[in-house]
This record gives C-alpha cells, sequence and structure tokens, in this order.
C-alpha cells in the first residue's frame, strides 16, 4: 500500500512573550492508504497542534509552522498556494472534531452546511447538492434524512452532530479523515456508535484515517499502527498489536500500566506515572520523560534518544533503556 | 472497611425541575431528572454511581448535599431527614458532606491563593478561629494531599490539573466531613494523573475513614475504587449491588450494554470481543417512554416491557435489577 500522507522533520512553535513554546518538535509519521493510524498522548503533547499543521490552521501570528514537510500524494502541503490548500481542506481531506457544536454554524441548516461543500468542491448543482446530501445523513445513520436536512444543529443531539460531522468529513469522498478526539465529548454507549460508524465507512471507502485521542481503548479497537507523542515528540511507534503487547518505551509502559481494565482482576492499587508533564519552555536537556521515569540513567538526562527500531515491523521507541524495560523490574514495584 | 451502619439513606428521591412558558412563552414541561432513587451508604463504604449524560446521577448528588432540595422523598443523614431541614438547621451538617467537583479549575476561585482557598472553609465554620493555627493546619492538609509547602502562596492559573484537583480535595477535607460526593473527580485529568489521584482519593479514605459517593460515568475507574455499585438511567436506578457481582454478573440488560462499550486497551482482545452496541440514543427526561425506561432501547424487550414499569427487586442476595426479564 503506497504512502498517502508523509509528514517529515515538522517543527511547529508558538512565539509567546514569555517565550517559545516548542509544540510538535521535528516530529516524522506517515499514513499509508486506506490505513488507520493513531496519535496519542496528553493533552498538550502535540497531537492536535500537529493535526493543525496538515490543514495548515494553525493560529498564527503566534503558532508558526518553522521546519519540516508534509507530503501529501506526493505534493508538499507547505509548498501550496493559499487557494490550492483550500481545494485539499475538505475535499481531500476531510475533518471531524471533537466537540461538533462548536465546529458546525449554529444559524445555517444541516441541509446548507452539507451542500455548501459539495457545490463549492465538486460543483455539483443545488438541487443534486441536496440529493447526495439526503443519501449522505441516512449513510451516517440518521433516521429521517429529508427532515433532518431542514434542522438547525442545536435540534441534534450530540451524538446526531458527530454522525452529522462524519457525512460532512466524507461529502467529497477525501482519501484521508482527520479525527481530532472524535468521541471523547459522547457518552460510553455513543462512543461506540460512533467508533463503529467510522470503521465501518472507512473500510466501505477505502479512507485512511488519522485518529487523535488521549484514549488507550479507543485506539487499540481501531487503529493498525499508532504513535504515542509525549511533550511535542512521538516518543514509540508500532503496529497497534505489538506496541500494545509488548511497549518498550516507559511512558507507554506507564500510560497502559496506569489504567484500571475491565478484563483483568481488579488491583489493589493503581501504578500511576508520578510527577507532572513538562512545560513545554523550559524542557529539560536530554529525555523530557527522565523526571517522571523509573527505568532513567545518567545519559538521559544529558542527551535526548533518537528513535530507533527495537523491534520488526517498524516498531520504533525513543528510550536509551528500551532493551532493559523487562516486565520483572516494573512488576516488583508494585 | 464498613462497619455496617449506614451514614447515609437516600428514600424515593424525587427531583423535578419545571421548564416554564418562559420569555417566549414555549412550552411548559416537566424534567424528571431524578425519579424515585433509594439507596443507602454505609460509613466506610465507597458507592459508585454509574450512568451517561442526562440519567440524574448528578442532580443526586445534589439533592444529598441539599445543593438542590428535593421535590419529595428523603434524604437521611445520620438518622436525619435533610430535606425536612431549613438553612439554619442545615448549616452544621453542611461541614459533615463535602463535594469534589469534575472540574477543579472552574470551582477555585481564580483570585483567591491556594493558601486562601483552603483556609476559608476553616475560618467561615468556625472551626479555626487562631490565624497562626490556620496557617499550621493549611500546611498539614496540603500535605495531606501531596503538594508542597510553597504551593500556598500560588494561585490556581499556576497549578496543573492534577495540582487543582488537590487542593479541591484539600478543602473538601479541611472542615472534616464524613461523606465526600466525588462528581466525576478525575475525568477532566490526563491519564497518567488520574491513577494519581484515585490512589490519593483511597489513602484518605483509609487515613481519615471517610465515605464517598463517587459519581462517574468510566466503568473501569469506578470498579477500581467502589465496593457496591449503582447504574442509573433516565433518573432511575435500574441496578445496584456490590461490585464484584455487577461486574462478574450483571442482571439488566443496560449494564451489560455498558460494559460491553468500554473499550479494552488490548487490540488482540478487542479482535475477538462480541459487543453489545445499543441503537438510538437516551429518550428525552421531559417525556420518559412508558414501561421500563430502557425499553425502546432494549435489544431483549418483550412487549410487557412497553407497558409494566419494572420494580428494582432483589433478584440474587444483596443484588437488585429493575427488570422483568432477570
Amino acid at each position: 500500500m503506497g504512502t498517502l500522507l508523509e509528514v517529515k522533520n515538522l517543527k511547529t512553535h508558538f512565539v509567546t512573550r514569555s517565550g517559545v513554546v516548542r509544540a510538535v518538535d521535528d516530529v516524522s509519521w506517515d499514513v499509508s492508504e486506506s490505513e488507520t493510524v493513531a496519535l496519542v498522548g496528553e493533552s498538550g503533547c502535540g497531537k492536535s497542534v500537529s493535526a493543525l499543521s496538515i490543514m495548515r490552521l494553525v493560529a498564527g501570528p503566534a503558532g508558526r509552522i518553522v521546519g519540516g514537510q508534509i507530503r501529501f500524494k506526493g505534493r508538499d502541503l507547505l509548498r501550496l498556494s493559499e487557494e490550492e490548500m483550500r481545494h485539499v481542506r475538505g475535499r481531500e481531506i476531510g475533518m471531524i472534531f471533537q466537540e461538533p457544536m462548536t465546529s458546525l454554524n449554529p444559524v445555517l441548516t444541516i441541509g446548507r452546511q452539507l451542500t455548501e461543500g459539495l457545490e463549492i468542491h465538486l460543483g455539483l448543482a443545488p438541487a443534486e447538492a441536496r440529493r447526495r446530501a439526503t443519501e449522505l445523513l441516512g449513510m451516517v445513520g440518521i433516521p429521517d434524512p429529508e427532515r433532518r436536512l431542514r434542522q438547525y444543529p442545536h435540534q441534534f443531539s450530540g451524538g446526531m452532530r458527530q454522525r452529522m460531522m462524519i457525512a460532512m468529513a466524507l461529502s467529497c469522498s477525501p482519501s484521508l479523515i482527520l479525527a481530532d478526539e472524535p468521541t471523547t465529548a459522547l457518552d460510553v454507549t455513543i462512543q461506540a456508535q460512533i467508533l463503529e460508524l467510522m470503521k465501518d465507512l472507512s473500510r466501505r471507502f477505502g479512507v485512511a484515517m488519522l485518529i487523535i485521542t488521549h484514549n488507550l481503548g479507543v485506539v487499540a479497537r481501531y487503529a493498525d499502527r499508532v504513535n504515542v507523542m509525549y511533550a511535542g515528540r512521538i516518543i514509540e511507534r508500532g503496529t497497534a498489536r505489538e506496541l500494545y503487547a509488548n511497549p518498550r518505551h516507559p511512558y507507554t509502559l506507564g500510560l497502559l500500566r496506569s489504567v484500571p481494565r475491565l478484563d483483568e482482576p481488579r488491583r489493589a492499587r493503581l501504578d500511576p506515572i508520578e510527577g507532572q508533564p513538562p512545560d513545554l519552555m523550559r524542557l529539560p536537556a536530554g529525555c523530557a520523560f527522565t523526571p517522571r521515569c523509573g527505568f532513567s540513567v545518567e545519559r538521559c538526562r544529558v542527551e535526548a534518544p533518537p528513535l530507533c527500531e527495537v523491534n520488526a515491523g517498524g516498531h520504533v521507541s525513543a528510550c536509551w533503556e528500551a532493551d532493559n524495560l523487562d516486565r520483572a523490574r516494573t512488576a516488583s514495584r508494585t | 472497611m464498613s462497619d455496617g451502619a449506614p451514614l447515609l439513606q437516600v428514600k424515593n428521591l424525587v427531583k423535578h425541575f419545571h421548564l416554564g412558558g418562559g420569555l417566549f412563552g414555549g412550552r411548559a414541561g416537566l424534567v424528571r431528572a431524578v425519579d424515585g432513587v433509594s439507596f443507602e451508604i454505609r460509613r466506610g463504604e465507597t458507592l459508585g454511581l454509574v450512568g451517561e449524560s442526562g440519567c440524574g446521577k448528578t442532580t443526586t448528588g445534589r439533592c444529598i448535599l441539599q445543593l438542590e432540595r428535593p421535590t419529595s422523598g428523603q434524604v437521611l443523614f445520620e438518622g436525619r431527614d435533610l430535606a425536612t431541614l431549613d438553612e439554619d438547621a442545615l448549616r452544621p451538617i453542611r461541614r459533615k458532606m463535602q463535594v469534589i467537583f469534575q472540574d477543579p479549575y472552574s470551582s477555585l476561585n481564580p483570585r483567591m491563593t491556594v493558601g486562601q482557598i483552603i483556609a476559608e472553609p476553616l475560618a467561615v465554620h468556625g472551626i479555626v478561629a487562631d490565624r497562626a493555627e490556620r496557617a499550621r493546619r493549611v500546611r498539614e492538609l496540603l500535605s495531606h494531599v501531596g503538594l508542597l509547602p510553597q504551593h500556598v502562596h500560588r494561585y490556581p492559573h499556576q497549578l496543573s490539573g492534577g495540582q487543582r484537583q488537590r487542593v479541591g480535595i484539600a478543602r473538601a477535607l479541611a472542615v472534616e466531613p464524613s461523606l465526600i460526593v466525588c462528581d466525576e473527580p478525575v475525568s477532566a485529568l490526563d491519564v497518567s494523573i488520574q491513577a494519581q489521584i484515585i490512589n490519593l482519593l483511597e489513602d484518605l479514605q483509609a487515613q481519615f475513614g471517610l465515605t464517598y459517593l463517587f459519581v462517574a460515568h468510566d466503568l473501569s475507574v469506578v470498579r477500581h475504587i467502589s465496593d457496591r455499585v449503582a447504574v442509573m438511567y433516565l433518573g432511575k436506578i435500574v441496578e445496584i449491588t456490590d461490585r464484584k457481582s455487577l461486574y462478574d454478573s450483571p442482571l439488566h440488560p443496560y449494564t451489560k450494554a455498558l460494559l460491553s462499550a468500554v473499550p479494552i486497551p488490548d487490540p488482540a482482545l478487542e479482535a475477538r470481543r462480541e459487543r453489545v452496541v445499543l441503537g438510538g440514543e437516551v429518550p428525552s427526561p421531559l417525556s420518559p417512554p412508558p414501561g421500563c425506561v430502557f425499553h425502546p432501547r432494549c435489544p431483549v424487550a418483550i412487549d410487557r416491557c412497553r407497558g409494566e414499569v419494572p420494580d428494582l427487586r432483589e433478584i440474587r442476595p444483596a443484588h437488585r435489577a429493575a427488570c422483568l426479564l432477570a
């Protein structure tokens, strides 16, 4: 399968009065055609800024992409004119956001918001766009689509709005969809519905997906490959199966161990990652995870480890001690 | 953990909100937020209260604290019915019941330092009148929740989410309560911080003999922290029992669907896991369906469920469920 999107050495920085925030700091990853890739990490790790960078929607003048390439179907998106970029947004790359209410226009009908893209990007006539919009709403499981098209976003429930966002993202048959925390604002049972729908549709239409989330469970069920981010960098990457079965970075290991799991016997005590995520303006020299890491050695404090292959199949980890994270040692801590 | 005597008994609690005509003369309606809820919490115990948004779990917590006065029903705290007391009579009891909110940022005054925030209830309730003594007590509380003495002079915006939640906990602890209503205390926090706060809540419970009502939607977290669990749907408790029975052998189809919807961080296991994906959405509490409130989404509903309201009945010892088919 060919590479669809390739992010190379991307750097997105924010200049503030108190200093430069390196939100995304020399990050490289890719998405193949029809593949579902996840960017996982906690608030402030740079996962959302990565997505905004791809769409060139980083809020200026404070935020700026200061280096790197974003190659989509062979073209570098960072070199496109604003006009060309508008054609990419929505037409070639669809978007789904966490809070659909804030990303929909409250004073336009659902129908208008769906047909707008169809008319602009695909040049459909109004009647044709309307027909297609009805079809799209039906496809994402919204009952009575004819009537629903005449309604406004506030008349939709949270789950229905997210279905509508999916319909919008799919409307122009993009080859990639960026989904930023698509189910975080939804209830558990609705979250399950939406994720099943996204998985089903992406398979049916062969759309590649980039899912951005903090939820390790969501990723386990839906991603082919996972990138774990910490403090603006990717610290581990692998196929979902490999990464969960055999985590090779102390942060990934810590995240997996800190969540209680329904399929395991209840533990007497949870095993958290101690400390706080670092201040991106005052990153320590060396590896940013060192102050919270149970495995760190002298070298971690002075030299940031590069991403190195730790296993076959593209499993990489940025940790000097990647080969020494034996489970016996972590088990002995509990 | 618990010594058996109920600290809190909630009997047939009802809270309805009137949606009235309003400025634009819209149709009036009645939101049945909590519709006949009964349970008890024993001293030293943690009762988990789970359900999706709008199920009434937060309103239940607020009615217990008398932040909302119940429409009907009883809230017996140490044997006294709080619903019948006026504000003056309630004040000394409020000391014994505290709350920890989901979003520590919006529940802390941004113009007060951490020290002032924690000292305030000590002064308001007249617990520690002496200033120097109060400062000493604040430092002690900070250390109980894992903060440092220098945090006294910080403002909420200078703290991380996890540290702010620790301040919220210290403020609740300040008045030495016996019951703490924890309303989604970790859901706004990062994954790596959630476990820190849960461990802290458990340590404090052991140290001070606290009783928790733990309101949350995350079933994995609730399983970890609760001794018993109640599941709410559309204003009613549909199942209540001890932790082990609920998670090992759930009886209500809604509980089963909720458990099945929780993603597990293990791709190999997820690939072969059977899932009950519920269709539809939670109906509006303005017009709950007749019969069993869950029947429109229930995968096993029969005709009787449409007309008959199921009682919350004991199906196995100490395991109650509101389902005709259980």
